[in-house]
């Protein structure tokens, strides 16, 4: 017979076990998939929350890889239990123009709607200038000429060397077009890698959209009055730009401020 | 040969079991392929055979979809291909005749008997349903899959097929709790997938261990050696002429042990009714 004292003792007790039990599992689900963030992962990969949401953990982008560039992390290994990764120092992803990886995945954590190879984010190259061959004044340029989009994702820049009277041929990289497949940080000849891949997202910085550069962003001109008889309407003065579309063109840009 | 013959569905479990992994291994280390198409790419996750056919675990999906995220057609179809076929079957067949953990529960089950007999503490059969309901909340809370990410089932398939890890430390875990701590403990109170297969298919599984209560001589041998004992409550049995409980796991352990053959394998539509000998 249960009474009245033992029942709400026992409510008790199992709420204080389902508590502990559920906070020491978030733990463990959290630290699994959130200890490493450098882990780079297949061209089409979600954002990092969406992804560890949706990877089934089933390896079939692994096993059509055709480079044996994509492991399956073990636990303790480089990236969350699981997941889909690679070290572009070991083999770099050299961007199949047929996807075999993304078309593999059954669930979508690789974006379906990746069509064009070249269009994939899976990191971003980071060079350490301080160690490049090419920043010491030596001809070197390996990334440049190995990188798939060569003179958009990777540019050499002249400049005086001031030493000699030779120029330096500097590397930059472009994260415009940079598609993180690491075919630069495998065939960098320093003894670690001078140029690396990492996730954009832990490298990039931001501005901020109330920076105007001028000599990139264009005030856009006034759009044309639509039809006759509007050249009065909000839109029909030049002078006076509309805070609108673009961020930053507020009031300080009304001519009536 | 009469020991083999006893020990049947033991060595089919582990056929099946150990088939289904090296087919897996197969595919992925040895190429093998039928039609010229891989023939069973993946894991126990999900798999493609001869890729035509998607498979797919219903219970990792669930927690996909809980998350909040749409998901492909093909996983989908998977996880209801593999639905369908336990829901026949009987949910928890996948606990005894698919999953790799099975071989590591058993063996410290086969150990706790011979050796040990002493557990430290009581865990209620109910456990694992709370377990499961604290998967799928916390899938919510989290938006990740809750069981997914700490999933000892997940980790030993994965590292079988495709390299160890440190895996097989959360193994070496249960081997240990099952056989010096909880007799069980994993599959019989804590694992939340298979109290989501229980619960699935505990009204429609097909194939059911039927009892004979006219030739039962309530020696008990069957509860002895199954790893779910309650399933065989001798006054429900009778009831019902054959296991409806949908935590039995089909291991047809109880069928070779019974001395005067009172149970064996059979379809739930054929059920033989109340017993017309009182109990």
């Amino acid at each position: 017979m249960t009474t009245r004292r033992g029942f709400i003792q026992k409510t008790i007790q199992g709420a204080a076990i389902a508590a502990s039990g559920g906070m020491l599992w978030s733990y463990l689900v959290l630290q699994n998939a959130r200890a490493s963030p450098f882990a780079l992962r297949p061209p089409g990969a979600l954002a990092d929350r969406d992804f560890s949401a949706l990877c089934i953990k089933c390896g079939r982008c692994v096993e059509v890889c055709p480079y044996n560039t994509l492991k399956l992390a073990a636990v303790a290994d480089g990236a969350p239990l699981g997941t889909p990764y690679f070290e572009p120092r070991q083999t770099p992803c050299y961007l199949c123009p047929d996807i075999p990886c993304k078309n593999a995945c059954p669930t979508g954590a690789l974006a379906p709607g990746l069509e064009d190879v070249m269009q994939s984010r899976m990191g971003l190259a980071l060079i350490d200038t301080e160690h490049c061959l090419s920043w010491q004044g030596l001809r070197c340029e390996i990334c440049y000429r190995v990188c798939p989009l060569r003179d958009k994702a990777i540019t050499v820049e002249a400049q005086r060397r001031g030493r000699s009277k030779h120029a330096m041929f500097l590397p930059v990289v472009h994260s415009r077009d940079c598609t993180g497949c690491g075919i630069c940080e495998q065939a960098c000849p320093t003894q670690v890698a001078a140029i690396r891949v990492m996730p954009a997202n832990l490298i990039q910085g931001k501005i901020g959209d109330h920076y105007r550069l001028g000599w990139i962003h264009v005030t856009p001109e006034p759009e044309a009055p639509e039809g006759p008889g509007t050249m009065d309407g909000p839109t029909g003065t030049a002078s006076a730009p509309e805070a609108g579309p673009v961020p930053g063109m507020d009031f300080l840009n009304q001519q009536d401020y | 040969m009469k020991v083999l013959w006893s020990w049947r569905y033991l060595i089919l479990r582990r056929v099946v079991q150990l088939g289904v992994l090296l087919l897996f291994f197969g595919t992925l280390h040895w190429g093998w392929s039928l039609f010229g198409q891989p023939l069973l790419s993946g894991n126990l996750s999900s798999s493609m055979v001869v890729g035509l056919v998607p498979l797919a675990d219903p219970f990792a999906v669930l927690q996909m979809l809980l998350t909040g995220h749409l998901l492909q057609p093909e996983v989908l179809i998977g996880a209801g291909l593999i639905l369908a076929f336990l829901v026949v079957v009987g949910g928890r067949a996948w606990c005894a005749w698919i999953c790799p953990v099975n071989l590591v529960t058993d063996f410290a089950g086969f150990l706790h008997v011979r050796t040990w007999r002493k557990n430290l503490f009581g865990l209620p059969k109910s456990l694992r349903y709370w377990v499961l309901a604290m998967a799928l909340v916390l899938t919510m809370v989290l938006g990740l899959p809750a069981f997914e990410w700490v999933s000892p089932i997940g980790a030993m398939h994965r590292e079988i097929i495709y390299g160890f890890g440190l895996g097989w430390t959360a193994l070496l875990g249960i081997l240990l709790f099952d056989w010096l701590v909880v007799k069980h403990g994993w599959c019989g109170h804590l694992c939340p997938l298979g109290a989501f297969y229980s619960l699935l298919a505990r009204k429609t599984a097909q194939l059911r261990v039927q009892f004979d209560r006219n030739t039962c001589n309530d020696c008990g041998d069957c509860g002895t050696v199954c790893p779910e004992p309650h399933v065989l409550n001798l006054r429900r049995l009778t009831r019902d002429g054959q296991v409806l409980s949908g935590d039995c796991t089909n291991c047809g352990r109880c069928i070779p042990v019974c001395p005067k053959d009172s149970l064996a394998f059979g379809w739930r539509h054929q059920k033989r009714g109340p017993s017309s000998q009182p109990l």
